[in-house]
């Protein structure tokens, strides 16, 4: 393994333990999202995941 | 007189959110290309991996530590300036790569990740939906995405690599959502905060659309 690989796993823990406070504080701030809500995430969701494919099936 | 004020608040407020979409989108657009002229540079001189790494962890560093410090001042552009330039160098052995097997699949990622940001902003800015209730959601997706990318450092699986990359696409495509409703709905009212959160979610699209490609078109 080398240092490069070391480096990055090093560098990727730190970012873990950077973003951990704000995640917790998301978690417990914020709003509880409805079913409709969770629709208008979906939707543009799977148009994206369409579009990855389009994109695939061109190159 | 009472409703004057009344009516001059929301007036104000709408004003506001409107100047800092402005201004917001402006800087994204100059950050994206000067972190696309450094990249450039970095192809053109053919960096080495130890280099790009060592700017992408200053720009790392800039944005944990000198952004949230100078966000509210005008120090806040240069240093935003800075951000992306250096992660843009950090790009260079990537694209440098890429281009060599397959120089289209750079192209197609980047018109992709462009097509996502755009389809994304333009669906949260007509809508106006608040997506602030997708905060947890986001945030713990990119710790479980940072643990799996951890873990296939030292695993190695190629399939482990592409569901990770699959999943940045999400969480970061949700954070554009997030981010643009907050700017709508005034969760954040700081154009430099704003271009950044923006501009690490399309650097991740693209980094991620760039590994997909280049893996399905049998190039990675």
């Amino acid at each position: 393994m080398d240092w490069l690989k070391i480096a990055s796993a090093v560098f990727l823990i730190a970012m873990f333990f950077m973003i951990l406070p704000s995640a917790r504080r998301m978690v417990k701030e914020s709003p509880k999202g409805t079913s409709s809500d969770w629709m208008g995430f979906v939707l543009p969701m799977a148009v994206v995941v369409l579009f990855i494919i389009l994109l695939i099936a061109l190159v | 007189m009472q409703m004057n004020s009344a009516v001059a608040r929301p007036q104000e407020a709408i004003l506001q959110t409107n100047k800092l979409i402005k201004n917001t989108y402006m800087l994204l657009s100059m950050t994206l290309i000067f972190s696309g002229v450094t990249a450039f540079f970095s192809v053109a001189l053919n960096v080495s991996h130890g280099i790009a790494f060592a700017a992408s962890l200053i720009g790392i560093g800039l944005l944990w530590f000198a952004l949230p410090r100078t966000q509210n001042s005008a120090a806040g552009v240069p240093v935003i300036f800075a951000i992306t330039g250096l992660l843009g160098f950090g790009l260079g052995p990537m694209l440098s790569y890429y281009l060599s097997v397959n120089p289209s699949i750079v192209m197609v990622a980047m018109g992709g990740t462009g097509a996502i940001f755009l389809g994304l902003s333009g669906y949260a800015l007509s809508t106006r939906k608040d997506f602030s209730f997708m905060g947890g959601f986001i945030f713990v997706g990119m710790l479980v995405a940072i643990g799996a990318m951890v873990a296939n450092i030292f695993l190695g699986i190629p399939a482990l690599a592409l569901a990770v990359s699959a999943a940045v696409i999400m969480i970061m495509s949700g954070f554009i959502l997030f981010q643009t409703s907050a700017m709508i709905h005034g969760g954040e009212t700081n154009y430099i905060s704003a271009t950044a959160g923006l501009f690490i979610s399309i650097l991740n699209i693209f980094t991620s659309l760039l590994h997909i490609l280049g893996a399905f078109s049998g190039d990675d």
